[in-house]
């Protein structure tokens, strides 16, 4: 039973205002059938004796005052979720996308979750080897994690996305995985080159798909990411899989949430945006994770393009506040044309500590890791400085840096988009790069190390 | 009088008609779930409330009750080894009876009611005893007996006291007081906005301990001081929060992950029963409490919980602990409140703050302190109180960041350039202050060397020296500095690299004792000194810095043997000594007057 309203008194840009209503709640999902028939969905942001203020996902346009009947449905919007959600394509409201037949629910589960109770998170430290160098020695990612990729508009982050979701493994496991996929204000084509690389790699039979392209209405982008993490959750904690979700992209979400706080006429925090959005960014984020005694897994990567390549901008910004970490794309390393353009130095994963080490991945991974680090660091000041002073003016020393920084971005840092690096392999190139510098100078490598890798056939450089 | 309704629901915030009577900040049920909530603004018969919990499906017309209480915290035995979240209830029951993901409107108790305690008096029938007094003893864990006190405002002659196993319901003493006979149990009630009373404050003049070279050497705490440690994402806030957490020598933690990451409370939990107190050997866990409000969990609660943790940490410092008490983050719960008062309607301040975030900051700093605590026994107590700042990009003009400058004493500024060539802990040293260095001075020559507040000098003296060095490097090139000059860009580094860089996750650098950073510091100045010395006799600075006793300086952090650190300041002296005979240098200046050589006072924390 729901109850129907033609009272709305105001539409203001995607919120409709509804008067005269009784036993409303918030967050209620709410339908709108417009004049025409049309049926829209939203919920309830705001509700008092008299009125109740409703976010409309499918946007106002056409909408109007005298004919929009609303319905109340005393219920939060929800899910059905069901193992035949593997290999389906959904819109960003959760509605089949595929011309396949609805999906019949096993049970339903509401999209906002629970917050998991920290008691319960079991610490993330499995190594996930994505074959990517750039990312497994320097900053490897473990199951459980949510570790976002900043790019920038043009930047290859979905083809590294894409690689990774191929390439992905926790090494000596056979284990059920899933990849569960939001799409958020991307572009047909964008949507189409993942849909295209899942499904020559048979990845999208074991792959859930949320679609809300740019086209579609904005306003559903809140729900789409919700959508996806229900189901993710579905498939890590009830049917056992580990599941990576890829949400592509952050920044038109958080977009259509400044649209509703702009149209609720609320004080803004940074560049307009609510002063909500870290607790609001947090609800989707913190949904990665491990449950103790659960065998399932939920990886997040959520990928948000950087307005201006400004990673103090309040999506990317409030985003490294929540995340374990993050995979930095430079548009610099892409005009020099290296793939994958990963900018190891403010890139971080800071779950990598249990993650590596002896048993997981190599003894010497986390000294090669910091030893790399530091002889970059170095290297990048000595270009720097010979920018401005000519390469003359540098020391022997730094002569030698600033060649290893320029060998670790052409041969360690780039690969093939379809090349996939063993750790092993990921170490080995490491210390042949370190072996061109003085062994004095790995000074974060344990001696024991040095004098077990160090040597070895020098190979040119 | 009618029963008391919502009329309005937006997020976190609800509006009850019908509160005739309420008081601020008591706290309420809200709706047919009973969510947890706190009035906090009374206009006439309309309660504003924040609710601790997800308002989701509350609408007008649910019903409200007053519980006519404030919020208040559970102070006694079983404080110690638990996780609570923004107000108090244990996780580990709530997931018992709610499972993996934490539902709403849930009712557990914060002190386990069933545990039997042993109690051993302190006092006996007939004494007279006051406010702040002990009463007896239960040995909570096996490092802390906890003190049972008479509680504030209660004084009299003890007519009865038992000694045994109680639980905590189960009275254990009865005071006749001037308003008749009272019946003590081992715990008691506390509102937590209202600070516990203390009899008077002292100065704070011992340092925290906490075994990071750069915080206790460059910019030390003090027991019952203040710190903030602001900084951009990924810079290390939480890192350094967690070592003082693990290695500091407070006898008490609280700690407050206020909306922060799940993952990293999960790594407390982790970790914490495994790793043992550098001064007891005990778990950690034994002398800490969490409270854990991560960032997806309701708002509210997280504005109440560094107020939770607060009142908890006061506790122990009544009974006389030194106790430190982390916030990680303060910029979370600033936003909570923000978020709570635009939803007020209320009028911003900067950033949409409202205009009470800077008294609302200083109140929150000024519960710590080094105190005298209540009791006839004059006993002493500290809380010291660090709290993480998180500005947006790492802006240091941030209002809440400004607004804690303002009061704290302590200033360790991360810095995500020093993060990102991940010289860690990365705290910028021209920046950061300690204004208790001055306070610090006595403890340092009588507990760890005389000279040690003059080699500090001058490593902050050598450091910002090698910052207007680089400065003019950049400018004219490394060539137009003299050696003299060049040999203090070397210094400087070994500082930075050999001294100030430590990583929290190596097994020994994790923790360096105060007698090891004098050995490490010592060793690297009289390096310095007797370079430049060398170069006043002409030897080539090519020579000096290729000494091989600079390897055994960098691995220093690895030593924790007396005698092994110890040596490599003898290897500076006669690798120094082979040198001079190489160069055929003549009369070498004896040890003494090279280190002895006093550096002078100016310039305590003003190389900004
Ligand atoms: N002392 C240290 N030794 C080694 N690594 C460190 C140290 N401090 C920080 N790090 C590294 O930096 C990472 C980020 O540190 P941390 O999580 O403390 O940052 P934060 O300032 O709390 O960030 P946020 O504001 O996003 O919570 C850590 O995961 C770790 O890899
Ligand atoms: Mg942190």
């Amino acid at each position: 039973m729901y109850r129907e309203y033609l009272t709305v008194s105001n539409i203001v840009g995607p919120l409709v205002i509804v008067e005269k209503i009784r036993d409303v709640a918030y967050g209620e999902l709410v339908e709108i059938e417009s004049g025409d028939g049309q049926l829209r969905r939203g919920t309830v942001l705001d509700v008092s004796t008299e009125r109740a203020i409703v976010q409309v996902f499918e946007g106002t346009v056409g909408l109007d005052i005298r004919q929009s009947r609303v319905r109340f449905l005393g219920r939060t919007q929800q899910l059905g979720v069901s193992p035949e959600m593997l290999g389906r394509i959904f819109d960003g409201s959760g509605r089949p996308k595929d011309g396949g037949p609805p999906v019949i629910p096993e049970k339903k589960l509401d999209i906002q979750g629970n917050p998991i109770n920290p008691e319960a998170r079991d610490y993330p430290s499995e190594f996930i080897q994505t074959g990517v160098s750039a990312i497994d020695g320097m900053n490897p990612l473990v199951r459980g994690q949510k570790l976002p990729l900043f790019s920038g508009s043009g930047l290859p982050h979905a083809r590294l996305a894409a690689q990774i979701a191929r390439q992905a493994t926790v090494l000596g496991k056979e284990e059920k995985f899933a990849v569960v996929f939001a799409a958020m204000g991307i572009t047909f084509e964008e949507a189409h080159f993942f849909i295209n690389d899942f499904r020559r790699t048979g990845a999208l039979e074991r792959a859930v798909l949320f679609l809300n392209l740019a086209n579609e209405p904005p306003i559903e982008r809140i729900a789409t990411p919700r959508l996806a993490l229900t189901c993710a959750e579905y498939l890590a904690f009830d049917l056992e899989m580990h599941v990576l979700v890829i949400m592509v992209d952050m920044t038109f979400y958080a977009e259509a949430l400044r649209e509703i706080s702009a149209a609720r006429k609320e004080i803004p925090g940074r560049r307009g945006y609510p002063g909500y959005l870290y607790t609001d960014l947090a609800t989707i984020y913190e949904r990665a994770g491990r449950l103790k005694g659960k065998k399932g897994s939920i990886t997040l990567i959520p990928i948000l393009t950087m307005p201006e390549d400004d990673k103090t901008h309040p999506i990317a910004d409030l985003t490294g506040y929540i995340t374990e970490g993050q995979i930095m794309l430079s548009r610099e390393l892409h005009r020099q044309g290296i793939y994958p353009p990963i900018d190891v130095l403010p890139s971080l994963s800071r779950l990598k500590d249990k993650g590596i080490g002896e048993g997981k991945t190599r003894k010497d991974h986390a000294d090669v890791l910091n030893q790399l680090f530091a002889a970059y660091a170095r290297g990048k000041e000595a270009r720097e400085l010979a920018l401005i002073l000519g390469e003359a003016a540098l020391s022997d020393l730094d002569r030698l840096y600033l060649s290893f920084s320029d060998d670790f971005e052409k041969r360690f840092v780039r690969q093939g988009e379809h090349q996939t690096r063993s750790i092993e392999e990921t170490l080995e190139l490491g210390w042949e790069l370190l072996r061109g510098l003085p062994r004095q100078e790995l000074k974060r490598i344990r001696p024991e190390f040095l004098d077990e890798f160090y040597p070895q056939e020098k190979t040119p450089s | 009088m009618s029963q008391p309704k919502v009329i309005r629901v937006a997020g976190p915030l609800v509006v009850a008609a019908g509160c005739w009577g309420a008081r601020m900040y008591d706290m309420v049920r809200v709706g047919h779930l009973g969510l947890v909530g706190e009035i906090i603004e009374l206009r006439e018969d309309l309660a504003y409330i924040q609710v601790y919990e997800d308002t989701t499906g509350v609408g007008p017309g649910e019903p409200v009750v007053l519980t006519g209480q404030p919020l208040s915290v559970e102070l006694g035995p079983g404080l110690l080894g638990s996780i609570y979240d923004g107000i108090q209830r244990p996780l580990d029951l709530i997931r018992a009876q709610g499972g993996d993901f934490v539902p709403r409107g849930i009712e557990v108790p914060a002190l386990d009611r069933q545990k039997k305690w042993t109690f051993q008096p302190q006092v006996s029938q007939g004494d007279m005893v006051q406010e702040g007094d002990i009463l007896g003893l239960v040995q909570e864990t096996p490092l802390i007996a906890h003190r049972i006190l008479v509680p504030e405002g209660v004084a009299g002659q003890v007519v009865t006291i038992k000694e045994g196993d109680f639980s905590l319901d189960e009275p254990v003493a009865k005071i006749a007081t001037s308003q008749g006979e009272l019946a003590l149990k081992l715990y008691q009630v506390w509102p937590v906005r209202r600070n516990r009373r203390v009899k008077s404050r002292l100065m704070p003049d011992e340092p925290l301990i906490t075994g990071q070279r750069v915080l206790d050497t460059l910019f030390p705490l003090a027991k019952g001081g203040t710190a903030c440690v602001p900084g951009p994402f990924g810079s290390g806030k939480t890192v350094v929060q967690h070592q003082l957490a693990k290695w500091s020598d407070s006898q008490i933690i609280v700690f407050v992950a206020c909306g922060e990451r799940g993952n990293e409370v999960a790594d407390l939990l982790l970790s914490f029963p495994e790793l043992t107190d550098p001064y007891s050997g005990r778990p950690l866990m034994e002398r800490t409490v969490i409270i854990a409000n991560t960032s997806n969990m309701p708002v509210a609660a997280r504005e109440a919980s560094i107020y939770t943790g607060m009142t908890i940490a006061e506790y122990f410092r009544d009974m006389g602990y030194s106790v430190a008490l982390m916030a990680d983050s303060t910029s979370r719960w600033a936003e909570a409140l923000r978020e709570i008062s635009g939803r007020m309607e209320e009028m911003p301040g900067e950033e949409g703050y409202p205009a009470y975030l800077a008294s609302r900051v200083a109140e929150f700093y000024e519960r710590a302190g080094k105190v005298i605590c209540l009791g006839s026994d004059n006993r002493e107590g500290a809380l010291s109180v660090i709290g993480a700042v998180s500005p947006p990009g790492g802006d240091l003009s941030d209002p809440v960041v400004q607004a804690t400058l303002k009061v704290v004493k302590v200033f360790w500024a991360l810095d995500d350039r020093l993060a990102n060539r991940r010289h860690f802990p990365a705290i910028n040293w021209l920046l950061s202050y300690s204004l208790y260095v001055d306070n610090m001075k006595h403890y340092w020559e009588k507990e760890v060397a005389e000279e040690f507040a003059g080699l500090r000098q001058e490593a902050i003296k050598l450091l910002a020296e090698e910052a207007e060095l680089l400065e003019i490097a950049r400018l004219v090139g490394l060539e137009s500095l003299s050696p003299r000059e060049r040999m203090v860009l070397e210094t400087a580094r070994s500082i930075r690299e050999d001294f100030l860089h430590q990583n929290a996750f190596h097994p020994v650098d994790t923790f360096s004792s105060l007698r090891q950073q004098y050995l490490m510091l010592r060793t690297i100045i009289h390096f310095h000194h007797l370079g430049l010395a060398a170069l006043d006799k002409e030897v080539d600075l090519e020579l000096i810095i290729n000494l091989p006793v600079r390897e055994a300086i960098a691995k220093m952090k690895y030593w924790q043997d007396e005698a092994e650190l110890l040596a490599v300041y003898v290897q500076v002296e006669t690798e120094f000594k082979k040198l001079s005979q190489k160069e055929g240098g003549s009369s070498w200046p004896e040890e003494s007057q090279v280190i002895t050589g006093k550096i002078n006072d100016e310039g305590e924390a003003d190389v900004s």
